[in-house]
């Protein structure tokens, strides 16, 4: 049985090329299919490598194949329908949901070798102090992944909303006490490898509660892209804690890649990571204090038949999709609202803000979705100085993004913020459902604007009549 | 202490692969990436599987095992087929142009 040892070293080392190739590769348009397929090859390869090692040296009983069959096929299966059941809209919840489950994992192996610490036999690993120490952080940040994520899927679904004392400086203490707590269970635990367990588990998911609760809907995208960096972080402790460089490797590169893409993100929003974890929700505060609000002066409003005639005089049309789009899943009915003007020899383009959607790069795959051709999609940076050419500008359940505030009013909370420069295009129509403020709570400049029109309605509802109308009015369909 | 030596030389340089790897992603790839990546950071059910496979006999652990390694597929096969299903919608496009 020498020749087992090599081979698996081998498919290790071939597992972990692949991963990181898939990594890379995942960071790019063209190649980003095979890429994932890369990395679930790798993942396959890696689990092989495990059984096939174990099975030449120490053995795999009955009993265990039994557990290891059991536990993969109701995972695997509850992972397969959730992964096709789900709507593309609810991506970020699902998101949360799978990266807490992996924070699960971790923190059940580490219970399972603390609990049972004669059961863990290996001669590889090192002192007493490392394993428990490496026990500790398992739990520690398995814990936090996975209370954080359940939290955060929770907001996303609207399951919990934000509690008032969560907004207070009442939080700071509650995650201070919990992180203490965690480290005093954490010290206990490296010292005698059995007290303070569940003291660590328990504080530390208070934590991953506390840290995760106060912080906004908007903000939860980079939320959600740390503790997926968090669960590699996990991963690479559980990795220590059986034994296994593959796991350290793999939970390292997924870390601090997803570091780098939190970070990524962060920059899109032109938030800092500190203030997104320790600011709370954006324009919580700021509403009470009156900065950007007061009453709307000048607001018109008009029928999907006028925006319809203005449509069709038009010969550049952008649309600005958002938050609104996504939740009535009118993606669809947009589509062929701009087949319609395309067939007209209208010029259509959408501008696709850094965070449209309900999470960065979101509103691409729901366009995507709807079959919108990918070069159609505009950057913010490469649209803005288009609107002064622009007829018009179509803003569908799009609020704070487009708000003008955010480059004229010093005073207003959402002042920094990078956002379209709708106002700058002839006319505006801005489709809402009524005239309540958007995620922030700030009032929007650009519906009191002269060339600006309300259209009320779902968005749905609004496109399917503005369908309608553009057919009878004959548009496109003379060629 | 050689496994812990060597490991913590895996760890660094895993952290660094990790940093390079990602540099500049268009938008569009943000949400895809998260759950790529995030497929990938199921990884830990080799630790699950080690820890059933060690167990013997040992039921409570057995289970445990059994748990961690259902939380991980979840994880790991969700995350391969729900990024999948995201970037067919990108390449679909690419085919038919």
């Amino acid at each position: 049985m020498t020749f087992i040892a090599p081979v698996k070293f081998a498919i290790d080392l071939l597992a972990v090329l692949l991963l990181a190739l898939g990594i890379k590769g995942l960071s790019k348009v063209r190649s980003a299919r095979e890429a994932n397929r890369l990395a679930a090859i790798a993942m396959i390869l890696a689990a092989f490598g495990v059984l096939l090692n174990s099975q030449g040296t120490i053995g795999i009983s009955i009993n265990s194949w039994v557990w290891i069959i059991s536990g993969t096929l109701i995972g695997g299966l509850l992972g397969a329908i959730t992964a096709k059941k789900v709507p593309m809209t609810a991506m970020p919840e699902i998101v949360a949901l799978f990266n807490g489950c992996g924070g699960m994992s971790s923190l059940l192996v580490a219970l399972g070798v603390a609990l049972f610490p004669s059961s863990e036999g290996s001669d590889e690993v090192a002192s007493e102090l490392v394993r428990n120490f490496s026990i500790v952080v398992s739990l520690f940040v398995g814990a936090i992944t996975f209370s954080g994520s359940i939290v955060a899927m929770a907001k996303l679904q609207g399951w919990l909303s934000t509690p008032s004392w969560t907004q207070s400086k009442a939080r700071h203490f509650f995650n201070i006490l919990c992180a203490a707590i965690a480290l005093i269970g954490g010290i206990y635990l490296s010292i005698d490898g059995q007290n303070g367990l569940f003291l660590i588990v328990v504080a530390s998911s208070l934590l991953g509660i506390g840290v995760t609760l106060p912080i906004g809907g908007a903000d939860m995208p980079v939320v959600i892209s740390l503790l997926n960096s968090y669960s590699g972080v996990a991963a690479a402790a559980a990795g220590f804690v059986v034994g296994s460089q593959l796991l350290i490797v793999a939970g390292a590169m997924v870390g601090a890649a997803g570091l780098i893409l939190t970070q990524v993100m962060c920059d899109g929003m032109n938030r800092s990571l500190v203030s997104v974890l320790f600011g709370g929700a954006l324009g919580a505060s700021s509403v009470t204090s009156g900065g950007g609000g007061g009453e709307y002066t000048n607001i018109t409003s008009c029928s999907p038949e006028e925006c319809a005639l203005t449509l069709e005089a038009a010969e550049r049309v952008v649309i600005v999709p958002g938050y609104g789009l996504a939740v009535a899943q009118a993606q669809h009915t947009l589509r062929e609202v701009t087949r319609v003007l395309e067939s007209a020899d209208i010029e259509v383009t959408y501008a696709i803000h850094p965070v449209a959607g309900r999470m960065p790069g979101h509103m691409n795959v729901l366009l995507a979705e709807a079959d919108v051709p990918y070069e159609q999609l505009k950057e913010m940076d490469v649209i803005n100085p288009e609107f002064p050419a622009t007829d018009v500008v179509l803003v569908l359940g799009a609020n704070d993004v487009v708000n003008p505030q955010a480059k004229n009013d010093q005073t207003s909370p959402l002042y920094g913020m990078p956002v379209l420069d709708v106002q700058e295009a002839r006319t505006v129509f801005v489709v809402k459902r009524g005239m309540s403020a958007g995620y922030s709570g700030i009032k929007n400049d650009l519906f009191d604007l002269q060339n600006t029109s309300m259209v009320f309605g779902d968005a749905k509802k609004v496109l399917g009549d503005l369908l309608l109308e553009l057919k009878e009015l004959g548009v496109g369909s003379k060629g | 202490m050689s496994f812990f030596s060597e490991a913590l030389w895996v760890l660094l340089l895993g952290s660094l692969l990790g940093l390079e790897l990602i540099g500049k992603v268009p938008p569009t790839l943000h949400t895809p990436l998260m759950s790529g990546a995030n497929a990938i950071s199921g990884i830990t059910m080799l630790a699950a599987l080690t820890l059933i496979i060690k167990s013997g006999d040992n039921l409570p652990l057995l289970i445990i095992g059994s748990i961690s390694l259902g939380f991980a597929l979840f994880n790991v096969i969700g995350g391969f087929l729900v990024t999948d299903r995201m970037l067919a919608m990108f390449s679909r496009k690419k085919t038919r142009k």
